[in-house]
């Protein structure tokens, strides 16, 4: 089967859904790859290139759509491009079938089986092919990088000869793929950086990244992690408590970048007008959420605005194809892992597998038929936060009772051992000859001697112990050497043979040892 | 030689064997320490055979020649992965002689009564009854280990009721043995024995099986000790007491390594699951050479985990010549040795002395478990259960509780596994579903071979 990839029409669309490489990956898989002239141009990837990789670079969008069987693309289809689907064709893209349920409708009347990359569920093992995630780091990243350039100062606190810099201070609001992805790059521009999200499980998260969590005080638990790993909406008690918590920020931060969305409602209004009045003038904002209305009551979807106490409001909706080259290296990468699942025999036909979690839950439409929405994802993204019960802190009173306790019952163990130790030993005594007893004497100090010593031996060398023990317990020889003369032929034989594989034990045991160490080197 | 020079030898035997195990506390001083053990033996055989009621007869000079040459041949010859074996063979023949020992007792002419008769007579019959276990308990380790015999746990139906059964035999043959009922209460027990040590072996297998060969350690031990009682020496007490105790020491060791008491190990069979195990969510996902030489190339410290796994695929000079390409390149190498890791105690660690990996390097899982975190690529190299993290995560597991290394938090985990099997014990290991890790298929030693030139 042929896979291509389209010019995106989308204006100002500069990501492309295959690369080189990928198409490289996917005649892996045992496809004919093609491209349409100068999809790749904008992201950097010459026509060229792709031929180079073995790619058929196709004139026009055409061709290539009446071409290919599988059509991958980034944005979702125009109407016109819907339109050029046909029966059986599948389509792979972003395509959001939620808001725009009219181009479903088309695309199952053309007869298409189209996959949504957003609807890719979000599980582990998905995770290769969570292009929203993809995307999502480089927005995160990205958003920083313009907080950067709009801001004048620099980010990370510096002392010169000149004076003195502090660093600037970054609140990242909403701790998913792209909050992580700014808290990351923040962090490494040298900024103190604080993080919220309305997910206690997060908190972890945020701390590895190396940013503070923003902790909010709440009873009852608002637990705010839907299945699926997305956050739910919160009360309005809770929601009061967060954003007095974001005025008490608000002044001191120098940036705020935030990425709140619930699945399938308009962006939560966070950063509200009299916030962004407290902030410092040359602070800026960097609302990621502008496509969905946005995070802050100023943004201006696709514009960077300047309100009236110099505070920069950035709403560019486009971070990704911002950063065309990375997005589609990544975005193309994400395609050709959905072509791998779709592939299970690597022989260039699909296998639209319906009973398959992930397969099933981005497809949309199939066989003429709308499959949106899908039946909910069974496994939690993330482990619910475990309630930490907190280990009570015994009174001194209680720990002495505790140690006094542990005292007591070992010295009980220890005093019984050691009197049933002593009346068998009476036992012995009373009824064994004295000679008996002075070996057994021996035998007794001998077993604690072999205690002590062998507890003191290094682990490594346990190999060797063993085989210095076979050698040094060869010295049963003494008893066979000791009965070779006593009698008869037949104790001679017996004995001869003892002393035979007890000396093989000797020599054995002890030859080997020494093997063994010689071999221990220091470096 | 008179009594007394021949006592004064046997107690410079005895200091000089203490000594022998003492040294072995490090790898410089056990070095000397083992010249101790041969001094130490040499002068108790000259004693006993200058004393007057031994004197050189042709019979000695062959057998101890003979022996000799045996030994020698074997201990060079024996590969540093076949050590299991080797050591279980030695067992055995200490076994042995004790049986032959105990059975010339029984032969020879005595001229006791009263309590000393009956102490005479259980000491054979306690020699020769523990010497017989390990015997055939040690043949059967033997073949079990170099793949003689089928590794598995070999289980009959009722097999605790047979034990049982051929104890109780035994000590009634024992009583009839005093009652005077002659020679063939003896023999009759000592097959009864070697049935015995080889059933308890035979129930025994895989990843036990270093259990196995420290007990069989310590009953060799103790059937000396025996020995020694039997014949009023008191060198061969000491010197069992002292081996019986440091193979139950070895024993404790490594049930406590696998949190599982003695007599479980021993009774054999892992125990049935408290409950449903833990459900585990994503997928193994594979890498390929150029994968892992990447992350090792871009990693500063790595840990590596040897099993026995790398032992079947003889692994060990590829891993050692991999240590020193990534040293070369300036990045901290080590190795985390679980206790339990290999057929033997110390297994490990003795086949990466061979390939010449220093030893400076190779610590102990209680060393090395908290440098985890800090650590960039851990390397799994042929071993499982003692990297599961459901030992901590799960207590439904069979095995929860068990002490393992914890690979998982390191930042990558590349695993190299023949196939996609489970571990000796049977269980599943979440490690391998989780996100960090990486499965990287194939045989060892030609994985590594194909990953050698593309490091550094």
């Amino acid at each position: 089967m042929k896979i291509g990839a389209p010019k995106e029409v989308f204006a100002g669309e500069a990501r492309v859904a295959m690369t080189p490489d990928s198409a490289v990956q996917l005649k892996k898989l045992g496809y004919d790859c093609a491209i349409e002239a100068g999809a790749g141009a904008a992201a950097g990837f010459s026509d060229a290139a792709y031929a180079a990789a073995g790619v058929e670079v196709l004139p026009t969008a055409e061709a290539l759509w009446s071409g290919c069987d599988v059509v991958a693309k980034v944005r979702g289809p125009e109407p016109a491009e819907a339109d050029r689907l046909r029966k059986g064709q599948t389509l792979v893209s972003f395509f959001y079938p939620a808001q725009n349920a009219d181009l479903l409708e088309q695309c199952k009347a053309r007869g298409a089986n189209v996959i949504a990359m957003d609807m890719v569920p979000r599980i582990s093992r998905a995770q290769k092919m969570d292009a929203l995630s993809s995307m999502a780091n480089i927005a995160g990243y990205r958003a920083v990088i313009e907080a950067a350039n709009n801001f004048g100062r620099f980010f990370t606190g510096q002392v010169t000869a000149a004076g003195k810099v502090p660093p600037a201070k970054v609140l990242v609001v909403g701790a998913g793929v792209a909050g992580l992805a700014a808290i990351g790059a923040a962090t490494s521009l040298g900024a103190i950086v604080y993080a919220f999200d309305v997910r206690p499980e997060v908190a972890e998260q945020i701390e590895s990244m190396g940013a503070n969590f923003v902790f909010l005080e709440f009873e009852p638990a608002q637990d705010g992690a839907a299945t699926g790993g997305y956050a739910a909406p919160s009360s309005p008690e809770f929601r009061e408590k967060q954003l007095a918590k974001f005025r008490e920020l608000a002044p001191e931060m120098d940036i705020v970048i935030t990425t709140a969305l619930i699945p399938g409602r308009p962006a939560p209004k966070l950063w509200l007008a009299d916030m962004v009045a407290m902030m410092k003038r040359g602070s800026v904002i960097v609302d990621l959420a502008a496509e969905r209305g946005g995070n802050c009551d100023l943004t201006v979807p696709d514009q960077k605005i300047v309100t009236d106490n110099g505070v920069t409001v950035v709403g560019y909706t486009d971070f990704p194809s911002r950063m065309a080259a990375q997005a589609s290296s990544l975005y193309s990468t994400n395609i050709r892992h959905m072509m791998t699942d779709l592939t299970p025999k690597k022989d260039g036909v699909i296998v639209h597998n319906m009973e398959d979690d992930v397969i099933r839950g981005a497809t949309v439409t199939f066989d003429g038929a709308i499959t949106f929405p899908p039946p909910p994802p069974k496994i939690a993204a993330i482990a619910a936060a475990k309630p930490k019960p907190k280990p009570k802190e015994p009174t001194p009173a209680e720990k002495r009772a505790a140690e006094m306790a542990a005292f007591r019952s070992q010295t009980r163990t220890q005093v019984g051992a050691l009197v049933i130790g002593g009346i068998l030993m009476a036992l012995v005594g009373y009824s064994a000859p004295e000679a008996f007893l002075g070996h057994f004497i021996v035998f007794v100090l001998s077993v604690f001697i072999g205690f002590q010593v062998i507890w003191n031996v290094s682990h490594s060398l346990h190999t060797p112990l063993m085989a210095v023990t076979n050698a040094i317990s060869g010295i049963i020889v003494l008893g066979a050497l000791l009965q070779i003369g006593s009698g008869g032929w037949l104790i001679a034989v017996l004995a001869s043979v003892a002393v035979l594989i007890a000396t093989i034990n000797i020599v054995g045991g002890f030859m080997v040892t020494r093997r063994m160490l010689q071999m221990f080197q220091k470096s | 030689m008179t009594f007394g020079l021949q006592t004064a030898a046997y107690i410079a035997a005895s200091v000089l064997f203490i000594l022998a195990l003492g040294g072995l506390s490090g790898q410089e001083s056990a070095k000397r320490a083992v010249w101790y053990g041969i001094v130490g033996m040499a002068i108790a055989v000259l004693a006993t055979v200058a004393s007057p009621a031994v004197g050189l007869s042709a019979w000695l000079v062959v057998a101890l020649v003979i022996g000799a040459g045996l030994g020698a041949v074997l201990a060079q010859r024996v590969e540093m992965t076949g050590m299991p074996q080797l050591v279980a063979m030695l067992h055995s023949f200490v076994g042995l002689a004790a049986v032959l020992i105990g059975i010339n007792s029984d032969l020879a002419p005595h001229h006791l009564a009263g309590a000393e008769k009956t102490i005479h007579e259980v000491e054979i019959f306690l020699g020769v009854f523990i010497g017989a276990v390990t015997f055939t308990g040690s043949i059967v380790a033997y073949g079990k280990l170099a793949g003689r015999l089928s590794g598995k746990a070999t289980i009959l139906p009722g097999r605790h009721l047979w034990n049982l059964a051929a104890l109780v035999l035994s000590i009634l043959l024992m009583a009839l043995y005093m009652g005077g009922s002659g020679s063939w209460t003896l023999y009759l027990m000592t097959l009864i024995a070697f049935v015995i040590g080889a059933h308890l072996v035979m129930a025994i297998g895989g990843a036990d099986m270093p259990v196995v060969v420290s007990m069989l350690n310590s009953y060799s031990g103790w059937a000396a000790a025996a020995t020694g009682f039997l014949l009023g020496n008191d060198l061969l007490i000491v010197t069992g007491a002292l081996v019986g105790s440091s193979g139950a020491i070895l024993s404790y060791i490594m049930c406590k390594a696998m949190n599982r008491s003695f007599i479980s190990v021993i009774l054999g069979g892992f125990g049935g699951a408290k409950g449903p195990a833990m459900e585990i969510a994503g997928e193994m996902v594979a890498i390929d050479t150029d994968g892992v030489a990447a992350a090792l190339n871009d990693a500063e410290s790595v840990i590596i985990v040897p099993g026995y796994g790398m032992a079947v695929a003889q692994a060990q000079q590829s891993v050692s010549e991999l240590t020193r390409k990534l040293r070369a390149a300036g990045k901290t190498v080590r190795f985390g040795i679980h206790p339990v890791a290999g057929r033997l105690p110390g297994h490990m660690n003795v086949l990466l002395a061979e390939a010449k990996v220093p030893y400076d390097i190779v610590l102990e899982m209680d060393e090395i478990n908290d440098d985890f975190p800090s650590t960039d690529v851990s390397i799994v190299i042929g071993s499982n259960d003692i990297v599961n993290p459901a030992a901590q995560e799960d207590p439904n597991s069979p095995i929860a509780g068990m002490p393992v290394l914890e690979v998982w938090k390191a930042k990558t985990v590349i695993v190299m596994k023949r196939g996609q099997g489970t571990g000796y014990s049977g269980i599943e290991n979440p490690l391998f579903y989780k996100e960090n890790c990486r499965m990287f298929y194939g045989d060892a030693k030609k994985s590594l071979d194909e990953l050698l030139p593309k490091i550094g």
